[in-house]
Formats: structure tokens, sequence, C-alpha cells
């Protein structure tokens, strides 16, 4: 005869692993809540949205099989599993054990029994109906998912430049949804931008830039909050205009800004997405203050001027920006999101003419100017100051 | 005979093209041979005394030559050096 289903859950409850929701909260606060516990909340999403434990990944229990790899890839991570008592995790508890997963609990009492013994909950933000379905590609995405669109949503991105790297990146990173973007530019449209600036239109030449932009990416999505710079970024303003935000994207055209923005990144901490075009050829890296190498360990002295034509004196094929700006807005994206491996510690190289991508290893310098010291020791009069600066940029004009 | 990959800046120094051939046992070497064959890279390339330039990078296959024994590096056939200058354009 057929178990009953209490029955059946009974005898699931015997063939698996379960454990309290006391040392759990244990096991969370003595590593931070991240560590090695990957916690999996598999109720539905109408219970999640009134709460759940703070570090939690949801999966839900209908999606399990075919969302788990995404949330927890490595098999032998203790994994605890929570419902809203305790049935449910141990159904899915044992699924996981089928799937080859070495350490999995159930939480008894799960999320109700947690919640009485007073143990810390949170209630996540809560998307509209028209966010989720403006976002659904993303949620579906394992490497994303609501967690991490919700991080974009909450998430603040400077830009600087709205020209031809700026352009893609911007309309790309509107639509994904990155809550905040800032864009720095005191340009306005030109004939000659139209090539490759795909943010503006022909209408709209003679407008400023920053206007411009905003006008493309609330059209695209009007939830962003663009925040417009209309002036060039120096070392009176920069402190001012980067702090607070997230993630920077360098998409800059001269070389004494590039510097400026390497040194006052590294004394906020913010990580660049730094790319460079020309010709047909383009580079392409992050630099995590700190954590990798910063501009001035992989480019202590910028060439001097008669090696370092503008895009404006030498050309660039107008595809090229979108080329690299696009892979700039992916990094931003794994930066936010906490996806993958940002391209920290490295150089791309993109080569359009022999379609060659090439990758070249970069270390911190111990010796660097800037990075080798703390944030606090970095002073303003240092910023962006370069040997023969003066020189530099008088020969650029 | 080691591979030199020439980015933008210095192709107008090398005759337009992307990639030179050039031998010597080390770095310093197959680059003075490049300098040898195309006298415009000499200075490009190297500074007054000898040692590379402070702007230019040059990589031994994808390893910045600085970290492992700079102009002494020792080079095979089959490697390939990158000469990376930084580019501004945005």
């Amino acid at each position: 005869m057929s178990p009953s289903g209490a029955e059946f859950i009974r005898q699931i409850k015997s063939q698996i692993a379960q454990v309290d929701p006391g040392e759990v909260h244990e096991a969370l606060s003595d590593s931070n809540g991240g560590g090695p516990i990957a916690l999996i909340d598999v109720r539905e999403s109408e219970e999640v949205q009134r709460g759940l434990i703070p570090g939690a990944k949801h999966v839900p229990r209908g999606h399990l099989e075919s969302r788990i790899e995404g949330a927890v890839p490595d098999r032998s991570q203790h994994v605890v599993i929570y419902c809203a008592s305790g049935n449910r995790s141990a159904l899915a508890a044992k699924t996981l054990g089928e799937l080859g997963y070495e350490n999995v609990e159930s939480m008894t009492g799960g999320y109700t029994l947690w919640k009485d013994r007073g143990y810390k909950v949170e209630v996540p933000k809560v998307m509209t109906a028209e966010q989720r379905e403006r976002y659904s590609r993303h949620m579906l995405v394992p490497e994303i998912g609501a967690e991490g669109q919700q991080k974009m949503l909450d998430a603040k991105v400077l830009l600087l430049g709205a020209g031809g790297l700026g352009s893609p990146t911007a309309l790309y990173l509107a639509a994904a949804g990155i809550g905040t973007i800032g864009i720095v530019d005191d340009d306005v449209v030109d004939l000659s931008n139209l090539q490759r600036q795909v943010i503006h239109t022909t209408d709209r030449i003679g407008t400023p830039k920053v206007d411009s932009a905003q006008e493309a990416m609330n059209a695209i999505n009007p939830d962003v909050n663009v925040v417009k710079y209309e002036t060039r970024l120096d070392a009176s303003n920069i402190m001012e205009i980067i702090e607070g935000y997230d993630v920077i994207v360098d998409g800059v055209d001269n070389f004494p800004t590039r510097y400026l923005l390497n040194d006052a990144s590294v004394r906020l901490k913010i990580p660049v997405v730094s790319a460079s075009i020309l010709g047909f050829d383009g580079q392409l890296s992050v630099f995590a203050p700190y954590e990798g190498p910063c501009y001035r360990c992989l480019y202590p002295v910028p060439p001097p001027a008669e090696l370092a034509p503008s895009c404006g004196a030498n050309g660039v094929l107008g595809v090229l920006p979108g080329t690299m700006g696009l892979l700039q807005a992916t990094e931003v994206v794994k930066l936010i999101t906490g996806a993958g491996e940002p391209l920290v510690g490295r150089l791309l190289l993109y080569e359009a003419l022999g379609a060659t991508f090439t990758e070249l290893k970069v270390r911190r310098d111990p010796d660097c100017a800037i990075c080798s010291r703390e944030p606090d020791e970095i002073s303003d009069e240092e910023l962006g100051v370069f040997p023969d600066y003066e020189a530099f940029c008088a020969a650029a004009g | 005979m080691a591979t030199i990959r020439i980015p933008p800046v210095l192709r107008p120094s090398v005759g337009g093209v992307k990639e030179v051939d050039a031998d010597g046992e080390n770095v310093g070497a197959v680059l003075r041979s490049l300098a040898d064959q195309h006298p415009a890279t000499q200075t490009q390339i190297f500074a007054d005394g000898g040692d590379l330039n402070r702007y230019v990078n040059v990589y031994l296959n994808d390893e910045d030559v600085r970290v492992l024994k700079g102009l002494d590096t020792p080079v095979g056939g089959a490697d390939v050096l990158v000469i990376l200058p930084a580019m501004a354009g945005g």
C-alpha cells in the first residue's frame, strides 16, 4: 500500500541530515553570513517576499534541479536548505543528495522556527510587476536572478564621457536596470560624433551630450535615475563627483584625466572599468584598488604626445567603441552582481582587422607611485600628476 | 626567430605591418634586431641608456618582461613579443 503524504515525508526525513536553526545561526555568525555555508530558501516567491534569512539564496523547490548549479556550483560545499516548516526542505535535501551534493542538511522547523527564536530576518525589496517583466530575462539567468537584478537597481555607476565608449555602455547599462547612472561630459553633440556615438541623434546636434544621453537612456528605461555633470573632470571637482559611486567606467579621451581618475579612485577604493580605443585596436581592463593593479601599475607614465594620438587626430573604426564599450558594460554588470571573474589583473587587447583577442597579465607594482600607499597618504596635490605633466599637456595641446 | 607584435602607433615606423620577425637570444637582442631593421623604432622603444622607455610595456607571450628578467629574459623561436603603449582614445 502506498504511504500517505505525511508518512512519505517522515521516511524522507529519516534518510537525510537535519540541523537545528540554532546551529545554523551560530555557523552563519561565525562566517559573517557568507563563508562556507550555502543557505538555500526553497519556498515560493510570495513567501520569500514577506521575509527571508539574510544571506540566503532563493531557489524555489519547483526549479531546484534546474537552478541549484547556478546557486551552488560546488557539490562539495556545505548546503543548508530551509522552507517554512522543514518539510519541503527535507524533500529538496533528498533531491540534492541524488544530484551528487555531498553535504546537505535540512533546517528543522524552517523559517517559522528561525523567526520564533528571534533570529534576524530581512524583507527583500520587491520589484513592481513591470520591473519583473522588464528584467525577466535577467531573472532567468542563474548568475543574476532577482538578487542580482536588485543589486543592479540599487547600484550607482558613473560614466566618464558620453562619447564613443560611453554611448553603448550607457545604453546597455540603462537597459539592464542600473538604478543610478551618472554621466560626465562637457561637450555638445557634433555631426562627426555620429559615426560611432550611437546614443546621440542627428536632430540633437548642438545639444549637450549629457542631455542627449539622458534622453536616450530614459527612453529605453524611465526607471534609471540619470545624474548629469556637464563639466570637464579635473583635480578640483573629481573627488566630489566620483564619491559614492560603486563603479566608474572610464572612456575618456586623454591621458591627464585617466591618471587623475586612477589616483582619485584608488584613494576612494572605487573600481574602474577602463577601455581605450584607436584605429582598429582596443584595450580593456578592470582596476580594482588594492585588490589588483591600478592604471599606474600598468602604465607608470604616459607615452610622449607623438606616440599618443587621439581618435580625433588619427581616426577610429566606428564599430570599435561599440565592441569595447559593451565589454566594459559586461564587466560593470559582473562587478555589481558578483558573477564570473572580472578582468582584474588582466589586460584584454582586441585587434579588429585580424579579429584577434590577446590577454596579458598585469601585476601590482610594489613600487607603484599611488597604490603602494594607503589611501589617506595620497594628497590632493598629487592627484593626476606624473613626471613631465606640464610638458605633456602642453605638447598634447 | 621570435615574432614581435607592432602596435598601431609604431606601424608607420616598420612599413605598416602588424608583425615583424626578429632574431635574438633575449628580449633586448630581439628588440635591438627590430631597431636595426627599422631604425625609426630605436628611440620609440629604447631610452638613451639602452633600457626600455618607461612608457613602453613589453610582454613575452602574456607576461610583462619587467617581472621576468627585463631585457635579459631569454627568448625562444616560438615566442611572441608584444610591444604595448598606453592608448587614451575614447
